[in-house]
C-alpha cells in the first residue's frame, strides 16, 4: 500500500522542499552572547569543524572554528549554509499518517508507534522475520549506527538490513580489506602534505572534498608534482601536472600500464615487495601485457599519457594516492581500487611519513557507519557476520544467544529488487533517500509502490518519504549528540547544539522505543548516546576497528582519536602500515592480479553515448538538505548535461539548450551545458535532483559482484535537443524536480 | 593576527563559492554578498577566479567620487560609501580597475568588500580568507606566504598608463614584477597562448 497518497505537486505544496534563506531573527540579529557551540558539520566525510551560533535554543549561524586541526576553519558552501536546515518550514515536527487522497497528517507518537509495531508485528508473523527490512544511512552517528545494526538484529531480527554506505564506500572497502587487510584510509591527510606525488584518481575533490585542496596545493608549493584521472577536467585537474581524461570504466587501463612501466624501467622496491608482501609475480605477470599502446587502449588516452605519469609517479621518493568515487561506482569497482592499490604497494611507499594512500569518504560516517553494523556482512568491531567467533562474541555483548542473530542479509539495491519481486514485504528507514539515490529510479518507485508497509524517520518529508505509511519526526545532527569517523578513520565528538523542536524525537529514542514495543526493551535501555557508545567500545573491542580505549572525553581532549586503539592509554594510530605491518594474519600485504573488463552497458548504435554521474559543489547525495536551502539553490539550481562541443555540434544542441537524455531505463530532460572539458565521448549529469531530473532514472541497476555498489559511472544513452516541457513535473519549483 | 596581509592566489581557485557564501555571513554586512567569484569562460576551462576589494593605496573609487563618500581607514581598508553621504551616482562602480563596488539599488547606496572590518581590525581574519577551502584567500603575514608558496606576491598595476598599487597582493610567477593590463589587440593573442589549453578533444587526438 505505498502508492503515493495524493499528487506530487499537493505534497510539495505541505512538505516542500521548500526555500529557507534567512536565518530566524534576520539578518542583522546577531548579538554578543550568542552561543558558539564548537562542533562538525553533517556532511561529507572530512567531518570539518564548524561553530553554530544559538540564540534561545535556535540555531542562527556559524562561525569558522580555527583551531579545529583537520579544516583550520576552512569550509564548502555547504557547511557554511548547513545551519539554514534548523528553523526551517518544511521541518517535521511531528509523527505523520498517510490519509488516501490527501496526503499525510499528524498523528500522535503513541498511535504512530503502535501502528509500526503491529505491522512489524503482523508482516513478520505472516511473511517470516526477513521479510522486515531495515534500510540506514552512513550519516549518522556511530553511536546511532551501531544502535541500528543491533536493532535489526535483536529487535527485529531480520537479516536484511544494509545502508546507504552501499553506494558509496563498498568498492575501496572490499579491496583495501582484501590487499591491506584492513578497511581504512591508510594516512593521516597530513601526510599528503609531505608527498612529492600525488595521484588522483576518480575524485572530484574540488567539489566533493573541497578541504582536501588546500593539503594538495601546499604539496604543490613545496614542489609536488599532481597526477589527475578523470573523464571531465575537474577544478583540481586543471592545474596538475598531468591530467588523464580516462574513460569511463577505462582505469584499469591507466593503472596496469602504469604499472607495467613501472616494472620494466626498475621503478618498484624489491626489497619492500620480498619483505613485506605476497603475490607480486602474478600481478606482474597480469601486467605483462598492459603495454602503454595496450593499456591506452582499455584507458581511451594517447599512451604518451600513461608513461608520463609512470615517469611522474615511478621514481619519486614519497608520494600519495587518494581516489574516490570515480573508480569505485563500477561494476569492477573493487579491482579497479585493487589495480591502483598495486602501485602504491609496488612502489613501497606506504605506512610512512610522505607515503601513503586514503580512500575519500564520501559521507559523514561512511566510515564509521560501516565498521558498527549498519551493513548486512557485518558486526561491530568490522566483525564478519558469517565468523562463528564474531558472531559469538557480538552476542555475548547483546546478551542474546549465538544463534538468535540472522546470518548475512540482502544488500541495498537486491533488498530493493526483493521488495519489488514480493519477496521484503514490510520496510523501515533512516537517513537513506532510495527513490533518489538508487540506480534505476523507476524500477525503485516501483518497488516502493509495493510494500505492504513502510515507516521511515526523517525529519524533512523526503522524496522517499512520500510512499511511507508512518513517518517519524526524528532529528538532525545537531539536535543529539555522538561521534562520527572521518575519512582518516578519526573519531571526532559530535555535541549537541540545540534539542529537536517539540514534537520530534532523538532517532536513538525513536529505534529503543520501538524495540521496547517489540517486546526487547531490556536490550534497549540506555540514557543516552554515551552509554551507547560505552557499549559500541565493548562491541569493537579486538576487532579491526577497536574504539575499545576511546571515551568521549579522550576523543575531546585530542581533537579526535583514530582507530584501533585498544586501551585507555592506547594514544590510537593515525598511520597504519608503519614498519610494513599489514592487517592480514601473516602481516603482509597481498598483491591480486587484475584484468580489465568492459563495464556492464557499453554504449552501442542505440544508444552511442556513455553517461557518467556525480555530485556538484552546492549540494549533498539526494539533496534532501541542501535542495532545501536558498543560497545553495542559487548557487545550483538544476541539474545539466555536461557534453563537448564536439559532441555536441553531432547532435545540433547548443549550450543552454533543453535536452532529453535516454538509457534503456528512462530518461530526462535537463539545460545542455556545452563545455571542452568532457571527454567528447561522455555526457555528465549531477544526480541530486529527483523526478525527471533525476540522473538516476538513466543509471543501471549493474552491481560489483564483490562489493554490490552499483555502476552509476557508466551506463549507455542517448541525447538529443526538445522542447521546454509543459508537464506538472516541470512546471514544479526547481528544488522539487521542476525545470525553467 | 599582527601584519597579516591579503593574498589572492588566482591558480588555487576551484570555483566552490565558499567565499561568496561566508561573505554574505559577515556581520557588516550580513545577509549580502559582496566577493565576485568570476567564471572565466566556463565553455573554454573550469577556471574561477575570486575578487575581493584591493583598497588601492590611492583608492579611485574615492577620488571620482562627487559625494566624498567613500574613506579609507588609517591600516589602509577603503570603505563602504557613507549612508548619509552617498547619493548612489554609481561613478566608483563604473572607474574601479577591478569592478569591485557594487550600487545596492534597494538601500540606493554603494557597498562593497571592506575586508570583514569588524572581524580584521581586531585581528581575526576576513570571513572568505578563514572558509576558503584551496587557499586561493588567504590572510596570513608576508613571510609566512613567502615560506610556503611558490609564486611571489605582488600588489603593482598598470592599467593603459596608470600604475595602481593595492593593499592586497596578488600571487604570481616569480618573474613577474607587475601586473601589466595592456589593451589587448586581438590578432596577436592566438600565438601567445598554446591552442586550447584545456580542450579534452585535443587532448585525446593521439588516443
Amino acid at each position: 500500500m505505498a502508492k503515493l497518497p495524493t499528487d506530487i505537486s499537493d505534497l510539495v505544496k505541505q512538505f516542500g522542499p521548500s526555500l529557507h534563506r534567512v536565518p530566524p531573527g534576520g539578518w542583522a540579529d546577531t548579538r554578543e552572547d550568542d552561543k558558539l557551540v564548537k562542533t562538525h558539520c553533517c556532511f561529507c566525510g572530512q567531518q570539518c569543524g564548524i561553530q553554530l551560533r544559538v540564540q534561545n535554543n535556535k540555531v542562527v549561524g556559524f562561525e569558522p572554528w580555527e583551531d579545529w586541526p583537520f579544516n583550520r576553519g576552512k569550509l564548502c558552501p555547504k557547511g557554511i549554509k548547513r545551519y539554514m536546515q534548523d528553523e526551517h518550514p518544511d521541518r517535521l515536527k511531528s509523527p505523520l499518517a498517510r490519509v488516501e487522497g490527501k496526503g499525510f497528517e499528524p498523528i500522535g507518537w503513541d498511535a504512530a508507534l503502535d501502528r509500526v509495531v503491529s505491522e512489524i508485528k503482523r508482516i513478520q508473523e505472516r511473511y517470516g522475520k526477513d521479510s522486515f527490512a531495515f534500510l540506514t544511512g552512513a550519516s549518522l552517528t556511530n553511536e546511532k549506527a551501531y544502535l541500528m545494526g543491533k536493532f535489526a538484529r535483536v529487535a527485529l531480527q531480520t537479516a536484511n538490513i544494509d545502508y546507504n554506505g552501499r553506494l558509496c564506500m563498498v568498492s575501496s572497502a572490499t579491496a583495501s580489506k582484501k590487499v591491506f587487510g584492513i578497511d581504512r584510509s591508510g594516512n593521516p591527510w597530513s601526510d599528503i602534505v609531505a608527498a612529492d606525488v600525488i595521484l588522483v584518481a576518480g575524485a572530484n575533490i574540488s567539489e566533493c572534498a573541497p578541504i582536501t585542496t588546500d593539503y594538495i596545493w601546499r604539496a604543490r608549493d613545496r614542489g609536488a608534482k599532481l597526477i589527475v584521472t578523470d573523464p571531465r577536467m575537474t577544478p583540481i585537474a586543471r592545474n596538475a601536472d598531468l591530467y588523464i581524461p580516462v574513460r569511463p570504466g577505462g582505469d584499469i587501463g591507466v593503472f596496469n600500464g602504469m604499472l607495467h612501466v613501472m616494472i620494466k624501467r626498475g621503478w618498484i622496491d624489491r626489497e619492500y615487495i620480498a619483505q613485506h608482501t605476497t603475490g607480486f609475480e602474478e600481478v606482474a605477470r597480469a601486467v605483462e601485457k598492459y603495454t602503454p599502446e595496450f593499456a591506452a587502449k582499455i584507458a581511451g588516452v594517447p599512451s604518451e599519457m600513461i608513461i608520463r605519469a609512470a615517469e611522474l609517479f615511478g621514481p619519486a621518493k614519497t608520494s600519495f594516492v587518494l581516489h574516490a568515487k570515480g573508480i569505485e561506482h563500477h561494476s569492477k569497482g573493487v579491482e579497479n581500487c585493487i589495480a591502483v592499490m598495486s602501485l602504491v604497494l609496488a612502489s613501497g611507499r606506504l605506512g610512512r611519513e610522505g607515503c601513503g594512500y586514503a580512500m575519500i569518504t564520501g559521507q559523514g560516517n561512511g566510515q564509521g557507519a560501516r565498521e558498527q553494523g549498519g551493513k548486512c556482512d557485518q558486526l561491530p568491531g568490522n566483525r564478519d557476520i558469517s565468523n562463528p567467533e564474531h558472531r559469538k562474541y557480538i552476542a555475548g555483548v547483546w546478551g542474546v544467544p549465538e544463534e538468535s542473530l540472522p546470518q548475512k542479509g540482502l544488500s541495498a539495491i537486491p533488498l530493493v529488487e526483493a521488495i519489488h519481486e514480493g519477496r521484503i514485504k514490510g520496510l523501515i528507514s533512516i537517513c537513506f533517500n532510495p527513490v533518489v539515490s538508487l540506480p534505476d529510479a523507476n524500477f525503485t518507485r516501483e518497488a516502493f509502490d509495493k510494500l505492504e508497509f513502510y515507516t521511515n524517520i526523517d525529519f524533512f518529508l523526503s522524496e522517499t518519504s512520500r510512499y511511507a505509511d508512518i513517518v517519524l519526526a526524528g532529528s538532525l545532527m545537531e539536535e543529539d549528540e555522538g561521534t562520527t569517523t572521518n575519512t582518516e578513520g578519526r573519531v571526532i565528538r559530535h555535541r549537541k547544539v540545540v534539542s529537536p523542536p517539540e514534537g520530534a524525537w532523538e532517532d536513538w529514542k525513536i529505534i529503543c522505543e520501538i524495540a521496547r514495543r517489540l517486546g526487547h526493551g531490556d536490550k534497549f535501555n540506555y540514557s543516552g548516546p554515551r552509554e551507547i557508545f560505552d557499549e559500541l567500545r565493548v562491541a569493537s573491542k579486538g576487532g579491526v576497528s577497536d574504539y575499545f580505549g576511546m571515551t568521549w572525553d579522550k576523543i575531546e581532549k585530542n581533537n579526535g582519536i583514530c582507530w584501533p586503539c585498544p586501551t585507555l592509554d592506547h594514544p590510537g594510530t593515525p598511520r597504519l602500515y608503519e614498519g610494513g605491518k599489514f592487517g592480514h594474519p601473516d602481516g603482509k600485504a597481498h598483491f591480486i592480479p587484475v584484468e580489465w573488463r568492459p563495464s556492464a552497458e557499453m554504449p552501442d548504435a542505440e544508444y552511442p553515448i556513455i553517461l557518467t554521474t556525480g555530485r556538484v559543489v552546492a549540494h549533498f547525495l539526494s539533496g534532501t538538505q541542501t535542495r532545501r536551502i536558498g543560497a545553495l539553490m542559487d548557487q545550483a539550481p538544476e541539474p545539466f548535461c555536461e557534453l563537448h562541443p564536439v559532441l555536441a555540434e553531432k547532435l545540433g544542441i547548443i549550450d543552454d539548450d533543453y535536452v532529453k537524455v535516454e538509457s534503456r531505463r528512462g530518461s530526462v530532460v535537463v539545460h545542455a551545458r556545452v563545455v571542452k572539458t568532457i571527454r567528447p565521448d561522455t555526457v555528465f549529469i549531477p544526480y541530486h535532483w529527483p523526478l525527471d531530473r533525476s540522473a538516476n532514472n538513466l543509471t543501471i541497476r549493474a552491481l560489483d559482484p564483490q562489493s554490490l555498489i552499483p555502476e552509476y559511472k557508466v551506463c549507455a544513452v542517448r541525447v538529443f535537443k526538445t522542447d521546454a516541457p509543459d508537464d506538472a513535473i516541470a512546471s514544479l519549483e526547481v528544488q522539487a524536480g521542476g525545470i525553467r | 593576527m599582527k601584519n597579516a596581509e591579503f593574498f589572492i592566489d588566482y591558480s588555487r581557485c576551484i570555483g566552490c563559492e565558499a567565499c561568496v557564501q561566508a561573505c554574505g555571513e559577515c556581520d557588516t554586512h550580513r545577509g549580502v554578498s559582496m566577493i565576485h567569484l568570476e567564471t572565466i569562460a566556463r565553455r573554454e576551462s573550469v577556471q574561477t577566479a575570486p575578487q575581493i576589494c584591493m583598497h588601492c593605496e590611492d583608492p579611485i573609487c574615492a577620488q571620482v567620487c562627487p559625494a566624498d563618500a567613500i574613506k579609507k581607514t588609517p591600516d589602509g581598508v577603503v570603505q563602504s560609501s557613507l549612508k548619509p553621504r552617498c547619493i548612489g551616482c554609481s561613478n566608483c562602480v563604473m572607474s574601479c580597475p577591478f569592478g569591485v563596488p557594487k550600487y545596492q539599488i534597494d538601500i540606493d547606496q554603494m557597498m562593497k568588500c571592506d575586508m570583514c572590518y569588524d572581524r580584521s581590525s581586531v585581528g581575526k581574519k576576513p570571513m572568505c580568507a578563514t572558509v576558503c577551502p584551496s587557499g586561493a584567500l588567504t590572510y596570513t603575514t608576508m613571510q609566512d606566504i613567502q615560506r610556503t608558496r611558490r609564486g611571489i606576491p605582488i600588489n603593482e598595476w598598470k592599467f593603459g598608463g596608470e600604475v595602481v598599487h593595492t593593499k592586497v597582493y596578488v600571487m604570481v610567477p616569480p618573474e613577474v614584477e607587475r601586473v601589466d593590463i595592456n589593451l589587448v589587440q586581438i590578432a596577436n593573442t592566438d600565438a601567445a597562448l598554446p591552442r586550447d589549453p584545456y580542450d579534452v578533444a585535443l587532448m585525446l587526438e593521439n588516443a
